[in-house]
């Protein structure tokens, strides 16, 4: 029974190890307070890191109802946010300090 | 400056909930106004801090001292918010009595008023620091000064008056139930925090989000509408939660009421249960 109990400690410690190395990454760039690309395609059923880079000096947050994510982005900085896995479909996200002009969605198919 | 203001009334209207239950969990409490004024302005000094430090914040953990840092300081609120009214449990019946004896005017000593101050300063510092980070890198961009103080100025009226609002409201609740209504809401606003400290930690892929939208109920009520984030601030609504953030908030919500429910049923079973004086000898 002792060979059980460590199966399952080892089973266990397996799981709580973050699957990060396999988790494929986009990039989103933050330039003049607008997202590029604006439309992300990304697949769905998977957990995908986004990698957000803010090219302008000021602060953007980046904030999104759909994806139940908000995150700030100093400026000059990048910041990582993990989504998913997704349901195919369209997510809207948006720039909290610039919403007239950062809006953009990721679309998971 | 429309703009702005309506990103600022946001912030501050999450904070402004909270202050306004807090005055009212603490009607009657002397110079109760003078600690949650002083929590106010720590909260204030602390969003300042908290905001010049996001560089410095961001880069903690491998990039996720941020989620980090948001979680941690909402779990300290439920904290604060849970001692609260667990104490209530604990010592509420007796000063009811009191207060009704003496007259309102309990003295500040006699209820959590730190817990309750370290919950508004959380949450100024908490919904403070966005604001400022957000007004700073408006002006760096270029905005006009007096623009951005019309639209600050616009934004924390707002927030404030709604606040406000709901305060007179709540004094309407008869006297008799009043307490309990505040510690309800209290409860309700913790279990609601607690909810997004675990969003904080399975964005930061801390915690598993279990399923990453268990319902979606937009349609029915949206955060983005007024109403919503009444919602969202008084009971913690999510149009789209996390399995892990409904998790958390019955999580929290349950254990509290069942600490506050075992706390208070355990005094009132020692005043009931009568005392046995019979001196014990050596020969009984």
């Amino acid at each position: 029974m002792r060979h059980s109990s460590l199966l399952l400690a080892g089973a266990l410690a397996i799981l709580a190890i973050p699957a990060a190395a396999d988790t494929p990454q986009f990039d989103l760039t933050i330039k003049d307070h607008r997202f590029e690309p604006e439309t992300l395609v990304v697949p769905a059923g998977t957990k995908i890191k986004l990698s957000i880079s803010n090219l302008d000096p000021t602060p953007e947050e980046f904030e999104s109802h759909e994806l139940n994510r908000e995150k700030i982005v100093p400026g000059g900085k990048m910041a990582i946010v993990f989504i998913g896995p997704l349901e195919a479909g369209e997510y809207r996200y948006y720039g909290e300090f610039n919403q007239d002009t950062a809006q953009g969605r990721i679309v998971a198919e | 400056m429309l703009g702005s203001s309506i990103i600022v009334f946001r912030e501050v209207l999450e904070a402004a909930l909270i202050v306004t239950i807090v005055l009212a969990a603490t009607r009657g409490v002397r110079l109760r106004g003078f600690w949650v004024g002083g929590g106010l302005v720590a909260g204030i000094l602390g969003a300042v801090l908290v905001a010049f430090s996001t560089d410095a914040i961001s880069s903690m953990m491998e990039g996720l001292g941020q989620e980090i840092f948001n979680a941690a300081v909402l779990v300290a609120a439920v904290l604060m918010l849970a001692w609260h009214n667990i104490w209530m449990s604990a010592h509420g019946r007796e000063l009811a009595t009191r207060m009704k004896s003496i007259g309102l005017g309990v003295g500040a000593g006699e209820l959590p008023m730190f817990a309750l101050t370290s919950a508004v300063t959380l949450a100024v510092l908490r919904e403070g620091s966005e604001v400022v980070l957000f007004l700073n890198g408006m002006a760096m961009s270029g905005e006009s000064t007096a623009a951005l103080i019309g639209g600050a100025a616009l934004g924390v009226a707002g927030g404030g008056a709604v606040g406000v609002a709901m305060y007179f409201g709540l004094l309407r609740v008869p006297l008799r139930y009043f307490f309990q209504v505040t510690g309800w809401m209290i409860l309700l606003l913790a279990a609601g925090l607690g909810a997004s400290a675990a969003g904080f930690l399975e964005q930061a892929g801390v915690l598993p989000a279990l399923d990453p939208m268990l319902w979606d109920s937009s349609w029915l009520l949206s955060e983005r509408s007024l109403a919503g984030q009444l919602a969202h601030t008084l009971v913690g609504y999510q149009a789209r939660p996390s399995g892990i953030a409904v998790f958390a908030w019955i999580l929290t919500f349950g254990t509290i009421l069942v600490l506050m429910k075992t706390i208070s049923t355990g005094k009132a079973n020692r005043a009931a249960r009568p005392v046995d004086d019979t001196p014990v000898t050596e020969n009984s």
